[in-house]
């Protein structure tokens, strides 16, 4: 094994890791910020908006992600240029890029499968504190703001914490579509290199120190939070 | 609606149609997750059953394999496993006196996604088996059944209505995860429709096609375990 290469790359992976981890963080945030009235439409919201929030998630939930991540950036991708007036627009430096997309297709996997997670959260907030909240006079937004969502989010730490795990594992498909994440540099690498197991070896330790950050950071959490009764 | 599929053609059975080939696709892919599912399983229920009833080094191995492969994301894995795989097999035969083979890509791929489930499943079946209440298998004991009596008449009947949930997105799992092994080149779904879009230049109709067929298959599978849910639960109290 030899490992003289880590120096010279030392640069790409700092690079690749600073993109894998926006790509991260920022699916994750766009993603729960759908999430969360995903989750709660079907549980308290109209009949027809639970249903199409129900069809939105086992579609996103029911195909691969690669194949999302396909459709958006070959499929839609191709569409964009045959449009003159968006390829006059402002958006269109943005478009040619292969980041945004990865983004979006990350951010439609986390809200749909994390608006599921939600929606079990909801469901588990026992009636009887809805019922006090509002027999307090809450108003129901503030109902949602100051029980519903923290109660929520309370019974669902552990679960988040695994799902996010899942959505770092899932960040090196966005190097298929030419993004250069930690995995995108490592390929890179391999190939200049022609070494086969050592690039791999170390991005899957990179990997491996990620996973252990979010655990810690969500058991930390947790232990902050009030445990549930 | 625009224009949006003008060459609905490509997708026909008959001449220059890649139907025939999404389904050849769809084949390879069902194949190659009921493999990696079966294997899984059987590692599952091996490593379950280490991780329980095995000596100290066993755990730390076991606990050493399920850590690392469910931190590892499945992409590296793959690659990893794949060439670190047929470069062992080959080393072993080359020992041998053998002459070096090429692995196939469906049993490589089988391997592979087997290998990663195996992990999942340990954990599953390991978290099924902790739910049997300790009376039955005490009462088991109490008749003198052996180890493997106990373990085909009791622990695994018993254990199914726990797992139930577990293995089926265990299942739903694998299956999504075929489509990992056209980043290396297996001939799946995913493959095929990446040669298809790319050939016919209609991306987007051919990885809708794709999804479609994906979601298909996870709605079929969700309704057969629906009903084995139920029949393993025949007789047992309703779940809240």
């Amino acid at each position: 094994m030899r490992w003289d290469w880590i120096p010279t790359y030392w640069p790409d992976f700092v690079d690749g890791l600073i993109i894998t981890l926006q790509l991260l963080s920022m699916s994750i945030i766009i993603g729960m910020f759908f999430a969360i009235p995903i989750g709660l439409v079907q549980v308290t919201g109209p009949r027809w908006l639970g249903r199409i929030a129900q069809g939105f998630c086992t579609v996103v939930r029911g195909t691969p992600l690669l194949i999302q991540l396909w459709l958006l950036y070959y499929g839609l991708g191709s569409l964009f240029p045959s449009m003159p007036w968006i390829r006059e627009s402002w958006m269109w430096p943005y478009l040619r890029d292969a980041f945004p997309y990865a983004l979006l297709a990350f951010s439609i996997s986390v809200a749909g499968y994390e608006g599921e997670v939600m929606r079990g959260a909801f469901k588990s907030v026992p009636k009887g504190e809805l019922e006090a909240a509002r027999s307090f006079g809450m108003s129901r937004f503030t109902i949602l703001r100051r029980i519903w969502l923290p109660r929520a989010f309370q019974n669902v730490l552990p679960t988040l914490a695994g799902e996010f795990v899942l959505t770092l594992k899932a960040t090196p498909l966005a190097a298929t579509i030419t993004v250069f994440d930690v995995y995108g540099v490592g390929t890179m690498v391999r190939q200049e290199t022609y070494r086969i197991y050592e690039p791999l070896l170390f991005i899957a330790g990179i990997y491996i120190v990620l996973t252990g950050i979010i655990v810690l950071f969500f058991r930390w959490l947790e232990n902050r939070v009030p445990r549930a009764v | 609606m625009l224009d949006l599929f003008p060459n609905l053609h490509y997708l026909s059975f008959g001449e220059g149609g890649w139907g025939m080939n999404m389904l050849r696709g769809l084949v390879s892919t069902l194949q190659i997750a009921l493999g990696a599912y079966a294997l899984g399983l059987t590692i599952g229920l091996a490593g379950a059953l280490g991780k329980i009833h095995g000596g100290p080094i066993t755990k730390l191995l076991l606990e050493i394999y399920t850590t690392l492969i469910r931190a590892v994301p499945e992409l590296v894995l793959i690659l990893l496993l794949y060439y670190a795989g047929t470069a062992a097999l080959n080393s072993l035969l080359e020992w041998m006196g053998q002459k070096p083979v090429d692995i196939s890509g469906l049993v490589a791929g089988i391997l592979v996604l087997g290998i990663v489930m195996g992990a999942y499943s340990t954990e599953v079946i390991r978290g099924a088996m902790r739910a049997i209440p300790r009376g039955q298998i005490e009462a088991a004991q109490a008749y003198g059944m052996s180890r493997i009596t106990l373990l085909k008449r009791i622990t695994i009947p018993a254990m199914i209505p726990f797992a139930i949930p577990g293995l089926s997105n265990l299942w739903l799992i694998v299956m999504k995860d075929t489509a990992l092994l056209a980043v290396v080149g297996f001939t799946e779904l995913a493959m095929t429709t990446r040669q298809a879009a790319g050939i016919t230049r209609s991306y987007l109709m051919f990885y809708i096609a794709a999804g479609c067929l994906y979601l298909l298959l996870t709605l079929l599978s969700n309704m057969i375990f629906r009903r084995l849910e139920k029949r393993a639960r025949r007789g047992q109290p309703e779940l809240t």
